[in-house]
Parts: structure tokens; sequence; C-alpha cells
């Protein structure tokens, strides 16, 4: 035996220093510990303290030192010199490309703002790009979330004032029941593994909804492989059997919902479908002791649901009432919908029963005094302990908005939402549409806009149209292709650009979204219209400016390039006047700062936002004399006033740093953060923690710390009048009327109770050619194209392959040695490897999202795995349905938020000849503006 | 011919709970990050950028499907592998140089890297896989069980578990004593019928397995219908109205 063993209790020196950020591996926002050696990133661990992830972190947080020093990072602003998509860049300094930003911008300032388009993707400061959107004038601004989950936002604050992650989590410490639909399982990452291991080491159970089982399906108790885009019809039939046997909490719903609100039930009636409402504009409902009609909202009134109301010849009916009769017919009995959903009658009845069991046999109760809204106090708190979670499996549907609101109607009628067990909102939720600003599209030259960008509409007077009925925005937002549109359609505007259809754009500004490849639709297709020249020989859409850190896809086509830094290099605020990082009981908000300096000529984004802005002397980013207001971001994050006292971070306000919520600016508060941590909290008083609309309390608290300026509360929207009021101008009433070629679509989908439709691109394809569902899902380990370069994930997953059931692998005839096939949609056709898997839905096919790379991105050899045997199925989609023959693009979207269908997507397979073989398209490389990676990696090398 | 202890004083090791790990992937990252810059050689990545990266990890997740002997629906199993630190170590005695060797004091089976010539018997010995030769190295690279955390005093206390566990998002993860029937891994091991991995092959192994719970139990549950009508049900809303 030699000495050069390692002691029997060996404690080498873990590191130097380490520094508390955020992670931005992906978008859950985790505390982290950042190891430094000599300077250099030694290690990356979860922050043990931090309310989001408690200590853990995923494979992507943990692959953070590949990323920060990944040899695809941008070095210096680029400015195009060959043909777009070429990759031939020159190098320039920050002054010339603010230059040439500012040549563009300026004058369509002056006389056009609507001529910017600026989108910026998964960036998380929305709060911030809007404003200086807001400030520019354009109408043309919004993030990503049209593409990735506003039917889940939309419908979760239609019903009830907020939705799943960021809204809201399930009480993981109480709950026995978990049912979970549709998971990108790389979003909330680390909660909801957290939340399954706590919840099932108390003998909880879990109920998986998906076509996939993969994931959190896997470890399920229960899976239940539906078809895709069924979900609305499961629920619905979940809820006929609930109502049959009255298992929904009357209590909950007489007082927290609108359930009581007098409907006028008479078709004739040109309110029909509308509330009964006194002269101060409040619904009415019948009061229980008096028989009348009373105010919703007055002290000591209970809603009978019940009864019915009969006034100047119409009779009006408590929504209750309409929901019940609508949802007890036999068309949603789950004998009528099984087939249709993949599963058996008896698999929906015992899921409604378990549900039913769980949230009236297995009630909690938490002695907690609390004041509800009425006045009226309460000993106790009731828990009913089922609580779900859903994302974009359900809401990636044309049909995903009522889908959404389905599960929501759920939820409500089992008295699961704000109890005990149930599922709980996270400041600043819950709130309501009402509480949200309205869309604003008011364009002047030269001057702001008339007020914030995105909102939530209530009635067609909100609408983003003009008077001859086109769009005000180039995405079509706001109109009656997509009313509520309340993220924006980020993905149909390059093609409505290209189109020149609501009208034509000059400038294209994005940041932090892969437009030119795995975040698009139709891949191939915008590739072309971004590089299409008109009879000048001008690019169709002229110019086109894109910020990122790494050499991604899109780099390519950009004509200047602003390097932005790695998430390490970077100040952040995960503020609470945009997503914050907040608990069910306590309010949270945090902050990233730059724990290693850029070695590079980047700059954060935001803060080039804020130079660009001082530049083209933007309201709000310059001084009276007109000089430069806010240095960078970080200046902006600590000074920046969006009301008195309530900035981007809540933390460490007034003078001294001793103030919450509301506060003057502090000089110091960027580094009390750094010094707690690198985030913020503030615990919610516990008689306030739960039932939080209706919480005299919680309110009070919500109003202290500055997540809004009055008690504002409200009840849950189990019908949703303002889809009646767009419903009833389909009908013909009201001055602002759809066109006609939209009157019956909005008559269908605008329903304000939830419905089940077919998928449109279902509906339009020949079932018969194409009889599989395709979708994608995304690895727990990758994020979006983020993490896909990284050296080590890329050899966790480098390769897809589409996943097919049995019975369709053994039909075409697939072996493991011939397993290359044709995948062709109505608008496309790609060739890929194909691997076998059973615990899947048998009309289902699916991969990997964004693994397919294309040749001389991310600093990847031309050769590399992701692209000869990685693919897209993006190349199948097209943002439009197939034509009709009437001459109109359709956009291939929810008709209620424009929410991108990607998972509408039907295909046929066919097996590929023998032979050697490489995923098709195979489009020719780009060159790459930052070389190529180095051929071997010994990371760590530097510590020994 | 390297030897075994006959008998170690602890059984430090695993015990990996197969009913909730979703395979998310985050030992095995976290794995490598902490090791790549601690024990002995970094873990390397060959052809990091190119056609067909491959590098070093100590540990790895397989995904299986497995088909119910009794019917029902596939099941996806994941299933987290690294070395199980065995009693009965094959990896040590077919040691030509004595570099692998299995300690006395806690039973972790380690490579000593100096005398370590890289011929790589130990991994073909090894039935689990669990050993990499390091290409870049030529080393020999397995789990160490975080040998340089877990006793690791510039460490806070909370912290001197195996990177793996300490970062195991849904807590499928436990490191402890097995050689203490009261520690917390031998407790979950009796209550769960925690198993060996692979027992036919003699290696006693010191990790353990906590196998999934049974799943997808056919239920004949349904909701009792009593309110059929819409009528029925009014007359029912009205009663129950009342009650409240």
């Amino acid at each position: 035996m030699t000495d050069t063993k390692v002691a029997p209790r060996p404690s080498p020196k873990v590191s130097d220093e380490v520094r508390k950020t955020t992670c931005y591996m992906c978008a859950c926002r985790c505390g982290i510990n950042v190891h430094l050696e000599n300077g250099k990133v030694k290690y990356i661990e979860g922050n043990r303290d931090h309310p989001v992830n408690q200590g853990v972190l995923c494979a992507k947080g943990s692959a953070g030192i590949m990323q920060h020093y990944a040899p695809s990072r941008l070095r210096k602003p680029l400015k195009r010199t060959g043909p777009r998509g070429s990759g031939e860049f020159q190098e320039i300094s920050w002054d010339e490309a603010y230059e040439i930003a500012a040549g563009w911008l300026a004058p369509l300032r002056e006389t056009a703002p609507e001529k910017l388009a600026f989108f910026t993707g998964r960036d998380q400061s929305q709060s911030f790009t809007s404003f200086w959107a807001q400030a520019f004038g354009t109408p043309n601004y919004a993030a990503h979330g049209g593409f990735c989950s506003v039917n889940m936002a939309a419908a979760g604050i239609y019903t009830m004032g907020g939705a799943f992650w960021e809204f809201g989590q399930p009480d993981w410490d109480r709950t026995k029941l978990f049912m979970i639909f549709g998971v990108a399982e790389d979003h909330d990452s680390n909660p909801i593994k957290i939340g399954i291991g706590k919840m099932k080491g108390n003998g909880g159970r879990v109920i998986g909804v998906n076509p996939i089982r993969s994931g959190y399906n896997a470890v399920a108790d229960d899976w239940i492989g539906i078809t895709p885009g069924t979900d609305a019809l499961f629920i619905l039939a979940m809820i006929h059997e609930l109502l049959k046997a009255g298992k929904v909490d009357l209590n909950y719903l007489s007082r927290y919902t609108n359930a009581g609100f007098l409907v006028n039930d008479n078709p004739d009636d040109a309110d029909y479908g509308l509330f009964l409402r006194d002269k101060d504009g409040t619904p009415q409902v019948i009061d229980r002791a008096t028989g009348k009609p009373a105010k919703y909202d007055k002290k000591g009134v209970k809603p009978d649901l019940a009864a019915h109301l009969r006034k100047g010849g119409v009779t009006y009916k408590p929504a209750f009432q309409l929901l019940a009769e609508k949802y007890l017919d036999d068309a949603y009995a789950p004998e009528k919908i099984a087939d249709q959903c993949g599963l058996s009658a008896q698999k929906i009845k015992a899921t409604a029963a378990e549900l039913a069991r769980v949230a009236f046999e297995e009630e909690i109760t938490l002695d907690v005094e609390w004041t509800d809204w009425k006045g009226e106090k309460h000993k106790t708190m009731t828990g009913r302990p089922v609580s779900f979670h859903a994302m974009r499996g359900i809401s990636a549907h044309s049909n995903g908005f009522q889908t959404c609101r389905a599960l929501h109607i759920l939820q409500i009628l089992l008295g699961s939402v704000e109890v005990p067990g149930g599922f709980r909102f996270k400041p600043p939720y819950p709130k309501p549409p009402e509480a949200h600003p309205k869309p604003h599209a008011g364009v002047q030259p030269g001057k702001p806009l008339d007020g914030p960008h995105l909102g939530y509409p209530l009635g067609p007077e909100h609408l983003l149209i003009n008077e001859d009925g086109s769009a005000k925005r180039i995405d079509k937002a706001y109109t009656w292709e997509n009313p509520f549109s309340a993220h924006g359609l980020m993905h149909m505007v390059i093609s409505n650009a290209y189109a020149g259809d609501p009208y034509k754009i000059d400038t294209l500004f994005m940041y932090m979204a892969n437009m030119a490849w795995n975040s698009t639709m139709n891949t191939s297709e915008v590739i072309k219209m971004l590089t299409d020249k008109d009879e000048n020989g001008d690019y169709v859409i002229p110019h086109f400016i894109y910020s990122d850190a790494y050499s991604s896809e899109t780099v390519a086509y950009a004509d200047l390039v602003l390097p932005d830094t790695t998430y390490l290099e970077r100040h952040d605020c995960i503020s609470l006047l945009d997503r914050p990082i907040c608990e069910a009981e306590a309010a949270a908000d945090s902050i990233r700062w730059p724990v290693v300096e850029p070695d590079r000529d980047v700059k954060g984004f935001q803060s080039a936002l804020c130079d660009l802005g001082a530049k083209l002397g933007l309201p709000g980013f310059v001084n009276d004399d007109g000089s430069q207001k806010y240095a960078d971001y970080a200046d902006y994050i600590q000074n920046h006033e969006r009301r008195p006292g309530v900035g981007p971070l809540a933390g460490f306000r007034g003078p001294n740093g001793d103030k919450n919520g509301r506060g003057e600016p502090n000089p110091n508060q960027i580094q009390a953060y750094i010094d707690n941590g690198g985030f913020w909290i503030n615990h919610i008083p516990e008689n306030a923690q739960f039932y939080k609309p209706w919480n005299q309390h919680y309110q009070d608290w919500a109003v202290e710390i500055g997540l809004f300026d009055a008690a504002a509360p409200y009840v849950f929207n189990l019908y949703l009048e303002p889809m009646r009021k767009l419903q009833r101008a389909a009908e013909g009433h009201g001055d602002i009327q759809p066109p006609d070629h939209l009157r019956d679509r909005v008559k269908a989908t605008m329903t304000p109770l939830p419905e089940w439709y077919e998928p449109f691109e279902e509906a339009a394809v020949n079932k018969d050619e194409y009889p599989i569902h395709a979708l994608t899902q995304r690895p727990m380990h990758m994020y979006h194209s983020w993490g896909s370069q990284n050296a080590w994930l890329r050899q966790i997953t480098g390769v897809n392959k589409l996943y097919i059931p049995g019975k369709i692998w053994d039909e075409k005839g697939f072996t493991e040695e011939e397993n290359w096939a044709y995948v062709t949609s109505t608008h496309g056709k790609i060739k890929c490897q194909v691997a076998r898997m059973d615990a899947l839905n048998e009309n289902t096919v699916w991969t990997w999202n964004a693994i397919g790379k294309k040749r001389g991105a991310w600093a990847l050899s031309e050769d590399a795995q992701e692209a000869t045997k990685g693919f897209l199925l993006n190349h199948l989609i097209n943002e439009l349905l197939p034509p009709k023959g009437d001459g109109r693009r359709w956009a291939n979207s929810d008709p209620v938020t424009g929410q991108a269908a990607w998972f509408d997507l039907r295909v046929k397979i066919e097996k590929a000849p023998p032979g050697e073989h490489v995923s098709e398209p195979a489009l020719p490389a780009s060159k790459s503006p930052v070389g190529q990676g180095p051929k071997d990696i010994a990371y760590g090398e530097e510590f020994k | 011919m390297t030897t075994l202890p006959t008998s170690t004083e602890k059984k430090l090791g695993l015990a990996i709970d197969l009913d909730t790990c979703v395979g998310c992937h985050a030992c095995v990252v976290n794995c490598k990050e902490w090791n790549t810059s601690n024990y002995g050689v970094p873990l390397s990545d060959e052809d990091a950028y190119g056609a067909e990266p491959h590098g070093s990890f100590l540990n790895r997740v397989h995904t299986f499907e497995a088909q119910p002997s009794g019917g029902g629906c596939s099941q996806t199993i994941h299933f987290p592998k690294s070395c199980l630190h065995c009693d009965d170590a094959p990896c040590v005695t077919v040691c030509p140089t004595g570099a692998s060797y299995k300690r006395t004091e806690d039973g972790i089976v380690l490579v000593n890297e100096n005398d370590c010539m890289g011929c790589g018997l130990c991994a073909w010995a090894c039935p689990y896989g669990a050993r990499e030769l390091d290409a870049l190295a030529g080393v020999m690279k397995k789990c160490t069980l975080c040998v340089d955390r877990i006793y690791n005093e510039n460490l806070p206390e909370e912290d001197r578990v195996p990177a793996c566990v300490r970062t195991c998002p849904a807590g499928a993860r436990h490191f402890g004593d097995f050689a203490d029937p009261n520690s917390n891994v031998s407790k979950l091991v009796a209550e769960r019928g925690g198993i060996d991995l692979m027992p036919e092959m003699g290696t006693a192994p010191v990790n353990k397995y906590l196998p999934p719970r049974p799943k997808d139990v056919p239920s004949d549950a349904a909701l009792n219908g009593e309110n059929k009508e819409p009528k029925g049900f009014l007359a029912w809303l009205d009663k129950a109205l009342e009650a409240i």
C-alpha cells in the first residue's frame, strides 16, 4: 500500500468564496451558491435558504459551469457583412452598434412607431422591456407567452385570478391527491419534484394525465394515457359524475364564486346570457334569507343557488344552475366520451370517485381564525386535500383555453382552491381580470404608447381593432381572431410582417427566443421569410436586430447582434412587478448580480436598452436635461419607481433599507440583496395564508406591502361573462361587430361555460391519411435551446428519436437496425429516427423538443449529432391552418387567446428504405461567428 | 490481486428510491460537477463540441420500460446507477496493482489513482458497469461516495453528504450507514423492502434500491349518481343548501 491514498477523513478546501445569485439555466429561478476559486467558477449548488429550491438543484443548474464557459458565447456586437443566414459578420464597437440601431429606430419613432416590432422571448424582465417599448411608442411588443402557455395563464386569470406555476402551487405539505395534466417537465421543475417527493413520503398519491409516460408520469401511481386534445372532454365527464352525485362544495361555491349570479335565460332577449345587475352595475343574487335579489357582495347576503327569478318577462337563473344543466346532460357521460379520450368509462368514473373521496372524506381542518371579506368571522379553515397542476400539454391546443377553464372549474367545484391541502396562490396573485390593465395600442408619432400593451379585455370594446376592422398590432392580438390574447402572438410576428398583413414593418427587434429555429413553427419557411428579398433586392423585413448571449441559429439571420452576458455576469431582478419567486406563504423577489465579470465586450441586454433608450431620448430613459437616466440595468432596478414607493425590488427599501414592499429607493438595495443571499422574503401572517381572494387579513397585508393600493376582494368566475359578451356580439348585438367570416367561430368558441370542440387542424385534415397525433416534450435536464449545446447535457440527450407506440412500430415493420422514418404532415416532411415506446398513447408519437440544431450554430462541429441525427418537429407545424380556399390566412392558434396550437399536429409515418441516413431537412451550415469549441475538455484541472 | 477487508466498521452507502426518482439527471450532473474539480483527475469529455461527445461520469440514470406481468399499462422506470460499494467487490480483488481498495473504516471502494495503470480489469469485473476509464487521463474513475464531502470540515455539517444526495430534487437519494440498524437508510430499507441489485452476482452490494409502489391498480369505484335529471338536481340542491 502506498501513502498516496486519500486520508481517512479528508477535508479538502472547497473554494475561495461563495457568491449567491439566481440560476437562469431555465425559468425556474432557483437560488444558487456559486463557488469560486482563483476567480473561476468551481462548483454550483442549490441555496438551502432559498424559497424556490430549498437547496436542491436540477441537472440544468448543475451544468451551469459549461453554460457559463461555453465556446458559443458571443464576444462583441456583430454587424452582418454577408447575406442573411451566411453567418458572416464583422465585430464592431458598442458605439457603432448603437449608431446603427438608432439610425433605424429614431426615424421610425418620429413617423410610424408601429413599424418597430419588439418581441422579447423568454426574458424575465418584461416589466422593464415593456416599459421601454411603451416609451418608444410601438404597440408591437410582447414576450413569448403566445407560443408557450397563454391559454393556461389567461384561463386561470379569467376564471380564478391566477393559474399554475408562478401563479400558485399545491399545498405540498397537506395535499393527499395530486393530479397533474400534460406537464412540460422543465417548468417549475425543482418545486414540483420536491413536492412530489414530499407528498409521496406523506403517503399521498399522484395521478398523471399525459399521452406520454415519462418523468412525473413515470412516478404517478395512476397513469391516464389520454388522447391529445381531449382533456376537456375527460374533465367535463368527471364534472358530470360529480354533479350527478352531488359531490361539489356548495358552501364554497355560494360564498366564493359567481355560482349565485343571476343570468338572463331568455334566448330572445338582447341581454341573454348576461348577469342581472342593479343600477350601480353590481351583479345580483337571490338572497336565501329574503328570497329577493340583492347585491352579491353585500354583507350577510347568502346566495340561493336553487332559486330563480322572473322579472320583466325574463327568467334569471343562478349561473350554477346553467352549469349543472349543461354538464348533467348525457352528452358528458363517461360512456359517451371515453372512446374519444382513448380511456375506459370506468377509468373516468373511478378517477372522479377518487377526487370526491379525498376532497370530501379526507377533509382537513386548521384551527386558524380568520375574517372574510364580508366581515364574517370563521373559527377554522376547511381544507380539501386535492391539488392539480397543468401546463403546455393541455394548453397548446386550439381548444386549450376552454380546456384550462374546465380544469379550473373542476378545482373550484371541489372547493379545493385557496384552501388547506388544495391549490394555493402565490403573491401578487390572486388577481382577477378586472385588476389587470386593458390592452393599449394608441400610437402617436414621437410619443409614448397610450398605456400598457397587454392586458385582459372584458368585452368587445377592449379589442385592438381599427374602424375598418383591421388589426392594430402586427401579431393581430386582441382581434376577433383571438380576442383574449393576453400574451400576444410572437409566433405570428415574422409571418405577418413578411406577408404585410395587417401591415409592413421596418425593424424586427428580438431577444432571447430562437425564432429562426426551435422557437418558431414552420422553421424552414420562417428562414425563407427572413432571407427573402423584394423586387428592389431589399429584404422584405428590412432590418433585424437580435440580442443573444450565444451563437444560436437566429443570430445568423440578424443584421445587428447585441451580445448579452451569461447569467453569472449580469444584473437582473425577479420582480413582484413581473414574474416573482413568491411562495404561497410569502412574498419574495430576487436578483442576479455579476458573480463573475465578463471577459468579453458584452452587456446585459437590459443595460443596452438603457443606453439605447437614452440615445433615442425615450421618456423615462433621459433626465430633464436630456442626459442618460439609468447608467445600466442595476441603476434602473435600484432607482426606478413604478408608483411612488413601489419599484422593481420590494425588499430593503427606504434610505436605511428597513422598509418592506413600499418605500423610497435605497442606494444600497442591491448590496442588501447580495448580503441576504440574493433574495428577499416577507411572510404572510398565519390568518392570511388561505382564502386569499376573500380573506380580509390577506387583503390588508397585500395593500401594506404594495401589491395593490386598496383591498380588492372578488369571486371566482364559473360563468365567464366577458366570453358571453364577445359571443353576443357575434350574434349581432352591439356596435362592435366581428367580420362575418369569424361570426360562427366566435359563437362556437367563446362560450361562457367551457365547451370541448375538435382541435382545428384535426378537424381540417383527413384523419385517415394522417391518423397519428405528434407531440414534443422537453427533457427535465434541458430547457428550450439554452442548454442543448452544453458539453455535459448534450451527452445525456444529443440525439432525439421519435418515440412510437408498439402498434405502429410493428405495423410499419421497424427494427432496431431499420429505424429511420419519413414523417409527414399536411404541411411538410421530415426524416428522423424512431424508437419503440409502449408507455405511450397508442395513437401518439413524440420526441424531445429543441434537440436538433442547425449546422454551424452553437460553436458545434458541422457534423454534430444534433445536426445529423437530431431533428425538429417544428418543420411539420405550420403557423397557419391548411388553406380553406377563402384566400384568408387562418392562424394555427387558439381562437380565444391566440396560443400557438403546437400539439394539434397530425402526421403519418413510413419506414425509410435501408441505407445511410441523416435527418432531413438537412439545412446548409451558417458560418460560426465564434469559431468552434475545443475538441476535448477536462474541466477542473486548474483547481488541482 | 488485491484483498478485501473481512469486515468494515461502517457500511456507508445510498438507498435510492425508485418510487420517486423522476429521471431528471440532477444527480448525474451535480456528481460530475463536484468530482471533476475534486477527487483525482478531472472527469474529461472527448469531442465535447463534436459529432459524438463522450466523457466520464460516475453516476448515470438509465430509463427502462416495464410491462407488468399481470397485464395493465406499461411503466417507465428511471434507474440511477453508480458504484454500489460492494462488500465482495470483484473490482477490488481483480486489481493487479492494489490501486482499487475497499476502506476498512467505512466500506467505501476507492481507486488510488497514482497506482492505477488504466488496465480496465476492474471495469470488466464489475457486473454493474459502474466504473469508467477516463479516456484522456487513462485512469479508472468511480463513485467515491464523495469521500471529500462527507467528512469535510470546510463544509457546513448538513452538506457533508454526497453531492448527488444534496442535489436530488425529489428526495429520492438517501445516504447513511447500513451497518447501523437504526440509521435512516436501514430503516428505509426495512420499511420499504429495499433490495440488492443483482444479488445472484454474489457481490453483496451496500447500496440498496427501494422498489416502486404498486401502480395502476384497477379500481371499480364510481360515484352514486342520484341526481340524474336536472329537475332531481334542483331538489337535491335546495335540500343541500338548507344543510349549510
